[in-house]
Parts: structure tokens; C-alpha cells; sequence
């Protein structure tokens, strides 16, 4: 039985051989399981983004796209069966959405040569691209997040708030762990009062965290949640009458589907972000045109406008534009996965450029080089509007505190180079 | 006509009471060994090593030590995502702490570690029985996850909680990490696996597996004609501990080489293992990887064939992936109760006697 279902998938992987000539995009996506109402959209916009340089421009610099999409389900163990199928397709860049596959892939992209994008997410250290050479977290990672929020808490409360209590409900995962050691840092800084409240996975179950905020009354609340944990927790907020507005998310627990469900008690939400929001882009409309008219869209085209959405188009469109520049620099259209690194090295993200991609004004304009792999760290914040439902930018992108950031990322990613024997070096 | 008994004369006791009585069936035993030993690791690639492989070599490994101690000794455990745990965190610590050790040393000493920790929560069984006893060990489960997650020391105070695999070798051969190379990987696990297969083999056909075999089936007339329960039963979650310590140190040090532990080792991981013995057939070596054969390829096997040769879309090959796998396990459960196993030894018999069965 065995031998006969071995033969067989040896069959089908042979016959589903590869095709070379293609820029090969992998999306390692999410569409089943808890977090699928936050992979679903990512994953529509990535691929959608991908079609629309085809039908549009005909590929990137005349080389047609593939996207090959793996289902993850969020696990591991999947992420890294797809890595491995996925690689020998000649795989340019992988985005796998999910910290704990991050993880995994960070050690496994360097020793193959194929550069790693974690937009928002993953390790944070990454972003010294002295010890990381293949993983790249620009334009914010959570470490910047962590430090968006306490800084806009700091602005709306007039540059003080010591001895205010802030409560962190946080996933219990490498995902949620992460912005604490930041948080520590900034309450010493700025003597606020830091309570963390782990929530297990999935994170249906919150009734003791909320419960005990219930009972401690802070000032505010700081969610790092993802999937159905998001929508739970406020639901929960709502339940115990905690004022939304005192209440913030990461960009990751800031999408529709999370404040939909609580309805209009979910009014005044808060939610990081580090691009911006809505469908009024030039770039909807050539997708509404070349992609979800013409039938090729990768969802049912209801999603375009989604924070999550935009922010799956936002990853394609600056892989694709990091490609651009590889192809410049190595003057071939038909790049590997080595040059893709270069080119998201010397990548350059510009208003001009963002404009003539029909984006003006959707992230920041940033330099990545070698010794900064993660842009600049500029974090807004947008809030929940229940009655017209949509999330509007409130405060405009505003860099975070680099100092107490900048300090903890050389020690981090020192502790992985003195770990793993990598000599940090630009080349 | 090949697979039978006759002409193969026993004249030793040894002869007697071997693994494979019959001629045919030792062959294809060496064969496989060979093939395994011999073969595979020349062919190997990343993606069948890192996709399939290995994933069912160290599964197997699980579903062994599950096996002693459900299937042999009838303790039933909802714990083993735990017991992986702490194999894979000793074998964190000890690859920390201790660089220049051989990886052999340190997933065996994990074993170790794991099959005390497993000795320790199987004490409740002296005193509670059946489902009394799977919740104990769920708690089990449960405590071991949440310490893991709890306490910074055994995740070397990391910023995520993750833990990672450093690259450590074997005789100079680089098993672990990111530059290890398929073969390397896929042969020092194949190795754990010969190794735990065999010695489970040898202590169910002797004393010990006997004394857990009459605990299985009656705890009080084993204690009549003689079994020492207490040491039965602690025996029966030692060694099969020290199984599950070894997969999971393997399970993370060399098929993952980054886990984090709710997700890795959270109860879908007992369940998993569980179900590998269940649909492999309780009380079975063979049925262990049987069971781990199946539920590893099988969804492997199914997006291959959804996703690659059909071109269906990804969400809705998962979505039937669950639909098939839990299917099959039901329709296994009701026509074969006992098993893949079953299913083999049926088969045997039915060669023993062919082409002539009456």
C-alpha cells in the first residue's frame, strides 16, 4: 500500500514538473483553519496583484509571473512540506505569513539562496541584514508597532503617561511574545505599567484574560492577536463596556472581518497600521478591470478595498517592484532567486514610483541597503468607524522610537550570530 | 506457494522463536532493510526527505512508544504532544549547553529525560484506570505545554519563545540545522527508528512486554498469577517515553529545526499519534508504521494529486483533505477495527495458503 502511494505522488510531482522562463512568486497561504479570515484576503490580494502585471503589463520587465499557491493552514509542519515543494520550481521570494513558518524558513532561505520577505511580521532582529542576509522585514516590524502604539498613546495624553496601567492581550505564540520585550523597555522608559496577558491558541477562550481587565480597570488595552482571536476580543471588550477608543491593535488584529461581528459596539476601535486604507487608488481600478472583470480574480473579488487586502497587494507590489530592480541591476529579465536578493537589497521605494503604480500616498518612501533590511519603521494609526464601516487613517505615519528599537535589535540578532557562528558583514 | 513454512527447518530454539518464521517474509525484511539503508539515501532530495520521509520516520517512532503503552500495556495517554515536548526541549538544552556532544548522546539522553517525566505523570495510574487515566494524562499534556511556554529558562530566555536548532554533527556529519543535507538527516533518523523498532520488538515478545500484555488484558488475575503491577506499569510508560523523547528530540532538532510549542506539540499532536496507532493496529510493531505511513502521506499524497495533477484550488483540496482522511479513518475503524495490521496479518494467511485454500 505504502509503495503503490509512493509511486503515485512520485508520479504526480514528475508530471507536475517545472516550467521554466517564469518569475515564480510562491504564496504560502492560509485559506482553511482559525486564521483563514485573515489569509484569505492577504492571499486574494497578493494573487491578484501578480495577474494584474500579466493581463496589464504582460509580466515584470516582459517575463510572465507564476504564483504558486501552497496551503499552509497556518501549521508549521505544512509551511515547510510547501517550502520544499515550492523551491525546486525556481521560487523567487517567499512571504509566508505566519511568524512561526518565518522561523523555520530563516535558516533554511539562507542556506538555499532564496530571499525571505516578512512584512509586519516574523523576527523582528531581522532587520540588521548584517547577520540576516536573505530575510527582510521592511517597511515595519513589531518592534515598531510596539513603539507606534506607546508613542500615540504618548501624544493623545499629552507626552506623559507614567504610572498609567496598560494591559497587552497577546497570542501565545512567537507571534504575540514578540512586541513584550519592547514594551518592557518602553514602561521603564516612560513608567507606564505593563500587565501581559497570554491568550492560547486559537483563541476562542478569553473570558479569564477579560475578566481580569475587568477587575484591573487599565487605562488601556494592547491586543497582539491574529485569526479568530481578534473578533473574540472584542467581542469580549464590548461585553465588559470597555471604551473601544482606549482600546488598540496591532496591524494585524485591525481588518474588518474583526470588528464586523461586534457591530456597533466595536465603534472607536483602534488599529495600527503601516499603509493605508480604503479603495480609492488608481490601482483598484485597473484590478476591478484586468483582473476581477475578466474573471481572473484569485477570491470572489469582494475583498478589494479590505485592510488586509490592500495589504496582500502591498507585499506583491513591492516584491514585484524589488524584481524590477534586480533586473536592472544584473540587466536580465529572467532573474534567480540570488539576484532577487540583490534587488531587494538596492530596492528603492519612492512617491513618484508609488504614484505611477497607481498607489500615491499608500506606505512610506524608504531606502533598504544592507545594513537595514526593515524601511524606516513609520507607524499610523486608523480607527473603526462602525456606522459607515470603514477604518480611517487617524494619525499620520510617524517613526518610532529608534533608540530603545535600535538597541534591542543589535542584541538580538547578535545573540542569533554568536549562536548559529555568522560572522555579521556587508559584502 | 513462495510464502509458506514448509522445507524451512527450525533446529534451534533461537530459529524458533525469530521475528520473520518464514523464509519469504525474512528476505523481504532484509530487502527493505537494504533498500532503506542501501538505496534511499543515494536518491534522496530535499523535498522527499523534508515532506515525507522524515515526517514518517519520527512519527513512527511516536506511534512505537504510544503503542507499547496503549497497545501493550492498555494504559490509554492523551499526553504524548508533552512527552514530544520534552524531548525536543531536553534536547534543546543539551544542544546548547553541550555543543561539542555527539547528537546521538544528546536525542538519546532526551529520551531519557522524557521516559522520567513519563514516569512520573504515569504514577496516577496505579490507582486510576481507562478514561480516569486519559484525563490525567491530558492533564499531563496540558501542564507540559504551559511550562514550556511559562518558563524562559527552557527556551534559553529568547525573545519569541521559540526554539531553534543550532547545526551540531554526528562523527562530523552535519545532522541538524540548515545545511544538513538530506541523506544525512534521513539516515540518522532512519537509524533511531531501526534501533527503537528493534528493542520494542525484543521486550514485547519477552518477560516485560508479557507482564504489560497481562496488565492489558486483566489487571487483577495478572496480579494473581504473579505481575508486579507497579512495576508493569511503570516500566510500560518508561520505555515508552524514552520512544516518544526520542521522536520528539528528532522531531524538532532535525525535521523542524524551529518549534514553537503550542503549535508544534499542542493535543492535535496526542490525537495525531494516537489515531496512527488506533487506524495502525493496537498492539502491533508493524501496525506503528503502518499508521504513521498512512497519516503522513496521505495528505501529502492527496494535495499532490488535488492540487498538482487536478489544478483544483489549494482551500478546497484542504477542505477535502479533512473530509478524506476522516472518512477513511471512519470507514477503517468499522471494516477493520483491528487495524492496517489486521488488514496484514489477514493477508498472510491468506498466502500461506495460496493458490491452494483448502
Amino acid at each position: 500500500m505504502k509503495s503503490k502511494l509512493m509511486t503515485l505522488a512520485l508520479g504526480a510531482v514528475m508530471a507536475a514538473g517545472p516550467a521554466m522562463a517564469d518569475l515564480v512568486f510562491p504564496s504560502l497561504s492560509y485559506r482553511t483553519g482559525p486564521y483563514a479570515a485573515g489569509g484569505i484576503p492577504f492571499a486574494d490580494g497578493y494573487a491578484d496583484y501578480f495577474t494584474l502585471l500579466n493581463e496589464r503589463d504582460g509580466g515584470i520587465g516582459g517575463v510572465k509571473t507564476r504564483l504558486l499557491e501552497c496551503e499552509t493552514g497556518y501549521n508549521t509542519e505544512k509551511g515547510v512540506e510547501c517550502y520544499e515543494s515550492t523551491k525546486g520550481e525556481g521560487a523567487l521570494i517567499y512571504q509566508p505569513l505566519s511568524t512561526g513558518i518565518t522561523y523555520q524558513l530563516i535558516p533554511k532561505v539562507t542556506a538555499d539562496n532564496i530571499p525571505l520577505h516578512t512584512m509586519g511580521y516574523g523576527r523582528t532582529s531581522a532587520k540588521n541584514g548584517e547577520v540576516f542576509s536573505h530575510v527582510f522585514n521592511y517597511p515595519a516590524n513589531y518592534w515598531d508597532g510596539a513603539s507606534g502604539v506607546v508613542n500615540y498613546l504618548l501624544e493623545a495624553n499629552g507626552g506623559d503617561i507614567k504610572g498609567k496601567k496598560i494591559s497587552l492581550v497577546y497570542h501565545n505564540s512567537a507571534y504575540g511574545k514578540e512586541p513584550i520585550r519592547t514594551l518592557e523597555e518602553l514602561s521603564k522608559k516612560h513608567g507606564f505599567e505593563l500587565v501581559a496577558l497570554p491568550v492560547d491558541h486559537p483563541g476562542q477562550e478569553q473570558k479569564s484574560q477579560w475578566l481580569q481587565i475587568r477587575r484591573d480597570r487599565p487605562d488601556y488595552v494592547v491586543m497582539w492577536g491574529w485569526g479568530v482571536m481578534n473578533q473574540v476580543a472584542i467581542q469580549e471588550a464590548a461585553n465588559i463596556r470597555y471604551p473601544m477608543e482606549n482600546f488598540i491593535g496591532v496591524w494585524w488584529s485591525g481588518a474588518e472581518h474583526d470588528v464586523l461581528s461586534a457591530g456597533d459596539k466595536a465603534n472607536g476601535y483602534k488599529a495600527v497600521t503601516f499603509h493605508n486604507v480604503g479603495r480609492d487608488f488608481p490601482v483598484f481600478d485597473d484590478i476591478q478591470k484586468h483582473v476581477v472583470d475578466k474573471g481572473l480574480a484569485a477570491g470572489a473579488g469582494d475583498q478589494i478595498g479590505n485592510v488586509l487586502y490592500n495589504r496582500g497587494m502591498y507585499a506583491a507590489m513591492l516584491a514585484a517592484e524589488a524584481a524590477k530592480t534586480a533586473q536592472e541591476i544584473h540587466g536580465t529579465a529572467d532573474i534567480t532567486p540570488a539576484m532577487m536578493r540583490d534587488g531587494m537589497e538596492a530596492l528603492v521605494i519612492d512617491e513618484a514610483k508609488m504614484s505611477a503604480l497607481g498607489m500615491p500616498n499608500f506606505g512610506p518612501s524608504f531606502n533598504v541597503s544592507c545594513e537595514n533590511h526593515g524601511g524606516p519603521g513609520l507607524v499610523g494609526v486608523t480607527q473603526w468607524d462602525a456606522s459607515s464601516k470603514t477604518w480611517s487613517l487617524i494619525s499620520d505615519f510617524k517613526p518610532t522610537d529608534g533608540e530603545v528599537i535600535g538597541q534591542l535589535i543589535a542584541e538580538d540578532s547578535g545573540a542569533y550570530a554568536s549562536e548559529n557562528n555568522i560572522a555579521p558583514s556587508c559584502k | 506457494m513462495f510464502y509458506r513454512e514448509a522445507g524451512d527447518f527450525k533446529v534451534s530454539y533461537q530459529q524458533d522463536s525469530q521475528t520473520f518464521p518464514i523464509k519469504f517474509d525474512r528476505y523481504r525484511y532484509y530487502a527493505v532493510m537494504a533498500f532503506a539503508f542501501l538505496v534511499i539515501p543515494f536518491v534522496i532530495n530535499d523535498y522527499w526527505a523534508n515532506a515525507i520521509l522524515l515526517p514518517f520516520l519520527i512519527y513512527a517512532i511516536a506511534a512505537i512508544g504510544l503503542n507499547i503503552l496503549v497497545g501493550y500495556c492498555g494504559q490509554v495517554s492523551l499526553g504524548t504532544g508533552g512527552f514530544m515536548a520534552v524531548g525536543a526541549y531536553a534536547c534543546y538544552k543539551l544542544m546548547t549547553a553541550f555543543p561539542e556532544v555527539s547528537m546521538i548522546v544528546h536525542v538519546l539522553l532526551s529520551g531519557g529525560i522524557t521516559a522520567i517525566v513519563c514516569v512520573a505523570f504515569g504514577l496516577p495510574s496505579l490507582r486510576i484506570k481507562g478514561f480516569y487515566l486519559a484525563v490525567a494524562t491530558l492533564a499531563a499534556q496540558f501542564f507540559l505545554v504551559w511550562l514550556f511556554n511559562r518558563v524562559p529558562w527552557f527556551y534559553n530566555y529568547s525573545a519569541s519563545g521559540q526554539i531553534n536548532a543550532p547545526e551540531r554533527d554526528v562523527f562530523g556529519i552535519i545532522v541538524t540545522g540548515p545545511n544538513a543535507s538530506a541523506w544525512a538527516t534521513y539516515t540518522f533518523c532512519l537509524i533511531f527508528l531501526t534501533f527503537c523498532a528493534l528493542v520494542a520488538r525484543n521486550l514485547t515478545r519477552g518477560t516485560i512486554g508479557r507482564t504489560w500484555m497481562a496488565i492489558r488484558d486483566m489487571d487483577i488475575a495478572a496480579e494473581i498469577i504473579g505481575v508486579n503491577p507497579l512495576k508493569a506499569k511503570l516500566t510500560a510508560f518508561a520505555v515508552s517515553g524514552f520512544f516518544i523523547g526520542i521522536s520528539g528530540a528528532l522531531f524538532f532538532a532535525v525535521y523542524l529545526g524551529a518549534v514553537e510549542v503550542g503549535e508544534a506539540f499542542g493535543i492535535t499532536k496526542s490525537f495525531l499519534v494516537l489515531f496512527m496507532v488506533i487506524i495502525g493496529g493496537l498492539g502491533s510493531i508493524f501496525g506503528s508504521f503502518a499508521g504513521a505511513a498512512f497519516l503522513v502521506l496521505l495528505p501529502v499524497v492527496l494535495k499532490v494529486l488535488g492540487v498538482d495533477v487536478l489544478g483544483w484550488p489549494t482551500d478546497i483540496v484542504a477542505h477535502f483533505q479533512l473530509v478524506i482522511v476522516g472518512a477513511l479513518i471512519v470507514f477503517f475503524l468499522i471494516v477493520e477495527p483491528h487495524g492496517l495490521a489486521q488488514l496484514w496479518r489477514v493477508a498472510k494467511e491468506k498466502l500461506r495458503l495460496w493458490p491452494f485454500p483448502h
